[in-house]
């Protein structure tokens, strides 16, 4: 989020779209409430009646999968109608940016934009004109055909409300009601925010979606205002620390690039990741690349080993390869890997196309799972279809400590970082993550040590201080307050700053102190400033508030630098630093400095910084040539989908998508505009349960509420199936199948797609085979009421992902729906 | 006396009958059983489920939770919990939670509890087989990539901050590139 949960009340018009608040952040909907009484509106797009469409002012249905399309032509309507703020547009985005004259747009190009190569953008001609001084060239009028509004308005031109509403299954009507109603943000003092979750990012055009969201965001001045942002309803209490955390192949901690094998050197790498820009007044944030990762590499090695030298010892990725989680398990499943960690997760059932999923895993030599409950990964070779006589993968499968059983700091989706305490010890020989990390990082250390091994300085030169240490040096109970102390970063000798003098070990009070000579340290420079010599921010309780927007500064902490609206800075005029909305002002000019939220990149009013100082060129990107798949979001239809064609332009799918299913493994299936498969399904949640229910299936509470897989579908296609609510069914795709239990419900309608009716299901995804009837008993127990059935979702899902994130399409594949039995 | 969960609703729901009809409750019907948290320690904390990050005070006694509810003080939540937050207390008391290591042999057809440190003895000793194994210090191209090829690692946004960083820095030191979580699905 670019806003975070408290700031959603200053809304005047809240779009719930790709996200359910009320089911799946049900404490959210308290601002969104609270908005409403202050005035606002509520609109929601959604292709079910969900609990948050029944409280809202306007709601209108979508078919799953067709979201750009329906963007596009609010960003045509924006347009159309100068509904824009125009002096917003003109200071804080690339409109006025002249690009390349040889770009060509899907519209004049057969569906694609220019440069298409097979699978891969050819991205030289989506490129900026620069003058002789190396200038990007600007119109500040918009009025040239090759500035980038000029651009954006015939990208958009093509998507008519009545060509959207073909495709989307929209009605006209409720097409231009959301229009007209989202686009008065646009008007000064106005704000409108976007509450999307995974109904967005799980789709072969998920980060396009969000783009043309960002567009409109940025058309309407909605970005870095009170009520306004890009707002991603983060699913899992720490998923934002853990991505921020860099457990993902492609990033270090803080956003640093994972090293490539063409960057031998630190210096190759830091001149590579290092933005240059030559725009004038930007401050291009990113050009302190070098402090950030020499201190990361100092918190890796210490002063065990150089930076230099530290770079050395890190692994690097083979240029353009693809490590995420599909590649991982397409790896895994074609025996690529010998061992395997599934630490706090449970892909049998989570990963897309489970069966696969499952099927890897059994040709692995050994795997650990970690975590509080039984699951579905750990137990997999006595799953539905398996022999254990027949897999030889060892597990392990490790019990570990549940949240209130620790001690440590999450990251919620409004990026506050909240310290909780231990409650109540562990049971039995249950132990915290942290410390089976420990110690098992501390026992391969041991036998490297012993044994020697390939580049064994590696591993034996990490530094491993958290908490005191055995005459063998190792660390005896494990510390979190010295990993979050590492986390934030030290002075590793006495340094000197704008005249002040930083002692040697003492914390380092923000990034913006960090070196790039090797005198500082930082696991996580984000977090620098998180854990400082006056304490522990994160722990912080304070509901001392000044400001008229509810920002609680003291309360806990927020990164970075606890500054709790990101942007802001664009937030005020950019010539007279007056605040959009007055009424609720993000930061205030008082004549020397900006009170209010820590100010985001703003230099004083009138000095013409562009704001958004994490971009090189400081402004927001309506043209993004960053992306894999297109400088602006272009419609495109779902790897399966129930039409035949793509009524925008002859390209049919998302030309730049890993197809697995081509030249893939025989479990890669694809089934499209196929009888077998005729309805459209997505994939969602309940309130009562949490992701693949590996917690909240082990609840009586919760699983008494929801104790079972079902279907919902529309009046009109179980009478068409001759299926009765409540009834057992068979889900299935050209995957794999599931037992539900049918809920026949007024809140799917079938959808009429250019005069063709289509219908769709929606199935939850929270259930698997193993419930808690199969737990051991012990004479004194009493036996749980009730148990879940059914089993995951993911078995029907594709095996296919967005060309940017690889995040899996699961919100819009093919299936057909039976009574049990009958097929 | 244990107040059961149903118990609990029933008291609450004539509570909030009389209180609509504005009729108090006698105070001898008040006092009938001490509150469940008296003499109860109270941790604040903060709830695992999803992303809004609501406070939640865990009361417990001689080592056991006896209570979990919404903390008043937390300004997002304000003492509010959805159906999942309210139920954290059966995290902690629940039968089905794993207490011991368990280890299933190649081709075994049952799980057997194992020691902790066997446990984590013989996965040390199967980290380093599989990375000696499988470490790559120069691809074809003869660029320097120091990769273990031969050990994938997903999880956890279930974790803390804390945990996060030190075992990405665990498994970086190994050489792992194919290290994924809950943020790619």
């Amino acid at each position: 989020m670019t806003n975070h949960w408290i700031d959603i009340q200053f809304s005047d018009c809240i779009l719930a779209m790709g996200s359910n608040p009320a089911s799946n952040h049900p404490i959210s909907f308290k601002y969104i409430q609270k908005a409403m009484e202050k005035g606002a509106t509520l609109v929601n797009v959604d292709p079910r009646f969900t609990q948050t469409s029944s409280r809202a002012h306007l709601y209108a249905p979508l078919r799953s999968g067709t979201d750009i399309a329906f963007l596009g032509g609010m960003i045509k309507y924006i347009l159309d109608n100068n509904l824009y703020n125009e002096k917003y547009v003109k200071f804080y985005s690339n409109a006025p940016f002249l690009v390349n004259p040889a770009f060509r747009l899907p519209g004049e190009n057969d569906g694609v934009f220019s440069g298409l190569n097979g699978t891969k953008y050819d991205k030289s001609t989506w490129s900026f004109q620069k003058g002789a001084d190396g200038v990007i060239l600007k119109d500040p009028t918009l009025q040239d055909p090759n500035c980038v509004f000029q651009l954006l308005r015939k990208q958009y031109d093509r998507y008519t409300p009545e060509l959207v509403s073909k495709i989307t299954g929209t009605p006209v009507d409720k097409l231009l009601q959301v229009y007209k109603t989202y686009a008065a943000t646009g008007q000064k003092g106005k704000a409108g925010t976007i509450l999307y979750a995974m109904g967005w990012t799980q789709h072969t055009v998920g980060v396009q979606n969000i783009r043309a969201m960002s567009i409109i965001q940025t058309l309407l001045a909605n970005m870095g205002v009170a009520g306004g942002g890009v707002n991603a309803l983060r699913g899992e209490s720490n998923v934002q620390g853990s991505t921020d955390y860099a457990l993902l192949f492609h990033i270090l901690p803080g956003y640093l690039r994972a090293p490539l094998a063409s960057l031998p050197s630190l210096k190759d790498y830091i001149e590579k990741s290092t933005p240059a820009t030559t725009e004038p007044k930007s401050l291009n944030w990113w050009k302190n690349y070098s402090k950030y990762i020499t201190s990361l590499l100092r918190a890796f090695y210490g002063m065990n080993a150089t930076p230099e030298e530290a770079y050395d010892l890190l692994p690097r990725l083979e240029d353009g390869k693809n490590y995420s989680w599909l590649s991982l398990f397409d790896a895994m499943y074609k025996g690529e890997f010998t061992g395997f960690f599934s630490w706090g997760q449970n892909p049998a059932c989570s990963g897309a196309s489970s069966n696969k999923t499952r099927q890897a895993m059994a040709k692995l030599d050994w795997m650990v799972n970690v975590n509080i409950f039984d699951s579905e990964t750990g137990s997999f070779w006595k799953g539905p279809g398996m022999d254990p006589a027949k897999i030889k993968t060892e597990v392990f499968m490790l019990p570990c400590s549940a949240s209130i059983e620790k001690e440590g700091s999450i990251t919620n989706s409004g990026r506050w970082m909240q310290w909780r305490y231990k409650a109540v010890n562990s049971p039995g020989e249950a132990t915290p993550d942290g410390e089976l990390i420990s110690e098992l990082f501390l026992k391969v250390r041991d036998l490297y040590e012993k044994e020697g091994g390939p580049l064994k300085e590696a591993v034996t030169k990490l530094t491993w201080d958290y908490g005191p240490k055995d005459a063998f040096g190792r660390v005896t109970h494990l510390d979190v307050h010295a990993i979050a102390k590492e986390i934030n970063g030290y002075f590793l000798e006495d340094k000197e700053i704008n005249g002040v003098l930083y002692k040697k070990g003492s914390l380092v009070p923000s990034f913006a102190l960090l070196q790039d000579d090797g005198s500082t340290s930082s696991g996580n420079w984000l977090y620098c400033n998180s854990y400082t010599e006056k304490g522990n921010m994160a722990a912080r309780r304070s509901r001392k508030d000044t400001t008229p927007i509810g920002i609680y500064p003291e309360w806990a902490w927020s990164w970075p630098v606890n500054r709790r609206i990101i942007y802001n800075g664009a937030s005020v005029d950019p010539e007279t630093g007056q605040p959009w909305d007055t009424e609720h002002p993000v930061i205030l000019w008082d004549g020397a400095k900006w009170t209010g939220d820590v100010p985001d990149g703003v230099a004083a009013p009138g000095a013409g910084r562009p704001p958004f100082i994490m971009k090189p060129d400081g402004v927001a990107s309506i043209f993004g040539p960053g992306l894999a798949d297109g400088p602006f979001p272009e419609h495109y239809e779902p790897l399966e989908c129930p039409i035949d064609k793509n009524l925008l332009s002859p390209q049919f799918i998302n030309p730049t998508i890993r197809r697995f299913d081509v030249g893939g493994t025989e479990l890669d299936l694809r089934a499209t505009c196929d009888p077998r498969f005729p309805f459209v399904c997505s994939t969602y949640r309940v309130s009562e349960h949490w992701q693949t229910g590996l917690m909240t299936r082990w609840c009586s509470w919760l699983a008494e509420m929801q104790p079972s897989m079902f279907v919902e579908m529309s009046e009109e296609l179980a009478k068409l199936k001759g299926i009765g609510n409540g009834d057992a069914v068979t889900v299935r795709s050209v995957r794999g199948e599931v037992d539900a239990v049918a809920i026949v419900t007024a809140r799917f309608k079938p959808f009429d797609i250019n005069g063709q009716t289509i219908h769709q299901v929606g199935i939850p995804w929270h259930y698997g085979w193993v419930t808690t009837a199969m737990r051991k008993y012990s004479h004194d127990d009493k036996k749980p009421e009730v148990f879940t059935f059914g089993d995951s979702a993911n078995l029907l899902t594709p095996f296919i992902g967005d060309p940017n994130t690889m995040i899996p399409e699961s919100k819009a594949f093919m299936v057909n729906v039976d009574r049990k039995g009958v097929k | 006396m244990e107040v059961t969960r149903r118990g609990f609703l029933k008291v609450s729901g004539a509570a909030l009958v009389s209180g609509g009809l504005g009729v108090s409750l006698k105070p001898v019907a008040a006092h009938a059983q001490p509150l469940k948290i008296q003499y109860a320690k109270e941790t604040t904390t903060i709830c695992p489920y999803c992303s809004v990050g609501c406070g939640i005070i865990v009361s417990t006694r001689g080592g056991k939770v006896v209570n979990t509810e919404g903390d008043p003080d937390h300004p997002i939540s304000q003492g509010s919990l959805c159906s999942k937050g309210g139920s954290i207390y059966q995290l902690s008391v629940n039968k089905g939670r794993l207490d011991k290591p368990l280890y299933r042999a190649p081709y075994a057809t049952e799980w057997k509890e194992v020691s902790l440190e066997w446990a984590l003895d013989e996965i040390a000793r199967r980290i380093k087989d599989s990375r000696d194994k499988s470490f790559t210090e120069f691809n074809e191209k003869g660029q320097k990539v120091n990769r273990t090829n031969g050990i994938a690692s997903i999880g956890s946004a279930a974790m803390d901050n804390e945990e996060c960083y030190i075992y990405q820095k665990f498994l970086r030191s190994l050489g792992l590139v194919y290290i994924e979580h809950q943020a790619r699905i």
